[in-house]
């Protein structure tokens, strides 16, 4: 015979204060557990949109990140006659020539510098990225001044506003328009015309050749070619691998701080769930003497006691996940400890991060109801009948 | 002391529950002094900084070098007592993991800035001799078990090629903050190499370091310092070498604050389940505050009671958490090795954590002890717990 659920229900609202706290731990619980998921599927998600699958990015061998890396012209040259490339409208390869450097600007309000990479892009560089579209503004002109700026960065850096200037490379540069890459990380760049920032810079090598394949299944032998060839030093990843790559650190630091973090907390929480369980067992010795003298089983009463707490922690485990929810709307923005510049992104829920929530918050509460309820249902009868 | 004894009894009746919120205070506590350690260790570098050091760099960014010729018009600023200079390595020792902080320095004059390496003289004298050379932290040494004489060999990620560096000193903090993580190796053998392979890269700065000898004069001698360079090719940013540490701790700024706002979020976790407890607690015990109050002892008694029992409770947990904490974080800082150069509890997070223990128990307090003090005697002395 089980023991109705609404019994169970009624008896977690009886006592609404003792309730009330240990759902909020369990809900901050919760919440801390289930912000530390998203942000991290933000990270991820930004930086596979940043790469298209069968863009490929080439770099100098044995450099981690663009910035550190250089491709002198004459390999640039050579790599553009592959026959892998697809071709443009016009019947030219599809690759983009860059150039990548970090400059260090100061943020609205605040004025702390943090590190900005400006990217000198190709003429093909906008159609190999198709995420990226312009919000306002203008294209910059080729061969002049002009620069555009990415969404995040506009709003974050002082004087990266459209109609704005910036002044490096012992030049002004004007923010002629503003794009969105759709939360990629190049939302955390500027870009320009790599043949004016070269010379600004003083670069005489690009920083990484970008170009897109002409299908999915030649990488393999286009990388061979690329990495077999004596007049090249260069690395071939697929875009969104080499995304992936550049965050590695900064991922593997917010899981592992996440999961620290998790651990310790629930077992705070899971100690507030067992106290306020063994005092309901408490309180309620000869109720529990009463339903077994009616005929209720040991197992339905451990199950009764079981679902209270567990019910106690769908409760905290929903308040939680609702505030998390709410971290959807916040942006958040560090260094990326690899190519140490400043990269944007957001929290972001999904069904698979509520799920494992909510599946962490039943964890909680069954471990942290498990032995009361085990005390519950070990009474004998008549020594609970008699306690009431 | 009779109420003491008292207050230790009652906390006794209930030795599971009791046991239970003391664990819940340790772990709370303890987490609390972990995240605050993680933090001063962030920070650890800016701290050790001193500030009779200007650190001179690229003003558009540090990804762009400054000309070797720099070297003699910064000295010939005033006040100026001595420039060294360094760039940035960034070599891979086997695996790209094994991450350690790398600079290939001026020499001499770049150590002379440095009093806080303590290095034998010998050592010093080795090291200055052989251009391959390298001076590794202690730090760094326990963790990769370098000796003197040893040979290094790094992968180059900016400056491409294999180097192989033979280990001629090993060098102590002069404090414990100093940070012994880091590997020297000579300025001239990085730019005779590059002079080979890559010319257009050589005889390139990353860093000037440059000794003061009033600290108060920093702000007019690094004014004077950019004014030398300004409208030049390579415009400099000279700053503090702590404002310059701290520059770098802001850009993860973002990180700091949130382990910050979680350590917070761990006192407030565990002061619901503190007060979750003494709640519990005092509806049990109304009928025995009724009784009391009936042989005439007044509400200040039984706030003093329950105050005395939560913070008991409270406290207790706050020691066993902060001696388990020292031992946790030498372990960690072993495991973590060179990724946080110093990782210590400082006294300022142990008197943090007191506070907040003492917070936790006077916040749980309150509740209980305004029922008990309400309590009506004869509904008190009614009700059945």
């Amino acid at each position: 015979m089980k023991i109705p659920l609404f019994y169970v229900a009624r008896n977690l609202w009886a006592r609404r204060l003792t309730t009330a706290l240990t759902a909020v731990g369990l809900a901050l619980v919760v919440f801390v557990f289930a912000t530390v998921l998203m942000l991290d599927e933000g990270l991820r998600n930004t930086l596979v949109t940043t790469g298209e699958y069968d863009n490929v990015v080439l770099i100098r061998r044995s450099a981690d990140t663009e910035v550190q890396s250089s491709v002198e012209r004459a390999q640039a040259s050579i790599v553009s006659s592959h026959p892998f490339i697809a071709l443009g409208a016009d019947g030219r390869p599809l690759l983009s020539r860059e150039t990548v450097v970090l400059i260090s600007l100061n943020k609205r309000g605040s004025a702390k510098p943090s590190n900005v990479i400006i990217r000198g892009i190709g003429e093909r560089g906008l159609a190999l990225r198709p995420q990226v579209r312009l919000t306002a503004g203008r294209m910059f002109r080729p061969g002049a001044s002009e620069i555009i700026a990415g969404a995040s960065i506009a709003r974050r850096f002082s004087g990266a506003g459209i109609g704005e200037t910036l002044r490096f490379g012992q030049r002004e540069w004007t923010v002629v328009g503003l794009f969105d890459a759709g939360n990629s990380g190049f939302d955390s760049e500027v870009w320009g015309d790599a043949d004016q920032l070269m010379p600004a810079f003083r670069r005489v090598a690009y920083s990484a050749v970008v170009l897109r394949l002409a299908g999915t299944s030649l990488f393999d032998g286009f990388r061979k070619d690329i990495e077999g060839d004596q007049r090249l030093t260069l690395d071939a990843k697929r875009e969104q691998t080499f995304y992936a790559d550049q965050s590695k650190a900064l991922s593997t630091f917010i899981s592992v701080l996440g999961l620290i973090l998790s651990v310790i907390f629930s077992i705070g929480a899971m100690i507030g769930a067992t106290i306020t369980m063994y005092a309901s067992v408490a309180n309620r010795v000869g109720e529990i003497g009463t339903l077994r003298a009616l005929g209720f089983q040991r197992r339905s009463i451990l199950a009764a006691f079981l679902a209270e707490s567990m019910l106690l922690a769908v409760v905290g485990g929903v308040l939680g996940l609702g505030c998390a929810s709410l971290m959807q709307f916040i942006s958040f923005s560090t260094t990326n400890f690899q190519s140490f510049s400043e990269l944007a992104f957001g929290f972001r829920l999904t069904a698979d991060i509520v799920v494992k929530t909510l599946v962490f918050s039943l964890v909680m509460g069954f471990i942290g109801g498990v032995l009361p309820a085990l005390r519950a249902a070990r009474m004998k009868i008549v020594d609970a009948l008699r306690a009431a | 002391m009779y109420t003491l004894r008292l207050i230790v009894k009652n906390s006794l009746r209930h030795k599971l529950r009791t046991s239970l919120t003391i664990l819940g205070l340790v772990v709370a506590i303890f987490a609390f002094g972990l995240l605050q350690t993680v933090i001063d260790a962030w920070y650890a570098g800016a701290e050790g900084a001193s500030n009779t050091t200007l650190v001179t760099r690229n003003k558009t960014s540090l990804v762009f070098p400054l000309p070797l010729s720099y070297e003699a018009r910064i000295h010939a600023v005033a006040g100026v007592a001595g420039v060294g200079y360094a760039n940035w390595f960034q070599g891979t020792y086997k695996d790209p993991k094994n991450f350690f902080a790398q600079f290939a320095i001026s020499g001499a004059s770049y150590l002379d800035i440095y009093p806080d390496y303590l290095l034998p003289h010998d050592q010093r004298a080795a090291f200055l001799r052989d251009r391959k050379g390298a001076l590794v932290g202690r730090k760094l040494a326990d963790q990769f078990g370098f000796k003197v004489g040893d040979v290094i060999p790094l992968k180059g990620t900016i400056y491409p090629g294999d180097w192989e560096l033979v280990v001629r000193g090993i060098f102590d903090g002069r404090q414990s903050t100093t940070n012994t993580a880091t590997l020297f190796l000579h300025w001239d053998y990085v730019n005779e190499s590059l002079k080979k392979t890559l010319p257009r890269r050589a005889n390139q700065i990353g860093v000037y370091v440059v000794r003061i000898d009033e600290p108060e004069n920093a702000a007019a001698i690094s004014a004077a310092i950019d004014k030398e360079f300004s409208n030049s090719l390579a415009e400099t940013l000279t700053e503090t070498e702590k404002a310059f540490q701290l520059g770098f701790v802001s850009m993860s700024e973002a990180i700091v604050v949130a382990i910050r706002v979680v350590s917070f979020v761990v006192i407030v976790i565990i002061a619901a389940v503190m007060a979750n407890t003494m709640a519990m607690s005092a509806r049990e015990r109304l009928g025995e505050y009724a009784t009391l109050k009936a042989l005439g002892f007044g509400p200040g008694f039984l706030t003093a009671m329950i105050l005395g029992e939560s913070l008991l409770l409270s406290l207790f947990g706050a020691v066993l958490g902060i001696v388990i904490l020292f031992p946790f974080a030498a372990f960690l800082g072993n495991v973590m090795g060179t990724l946080f150069p110093v990782f210590e509890v400082t006294r300022l997070t142990v008197l943090q954590q007191i506070l907040a223990a003492l917070a936790i128990g006077l916040v749980a307090a309150i509740a209980p002890a305004l029922r008990a003090t309400r309590v009506n005697i004869v509904e008190g002395l009614r009700s059945i717990g």
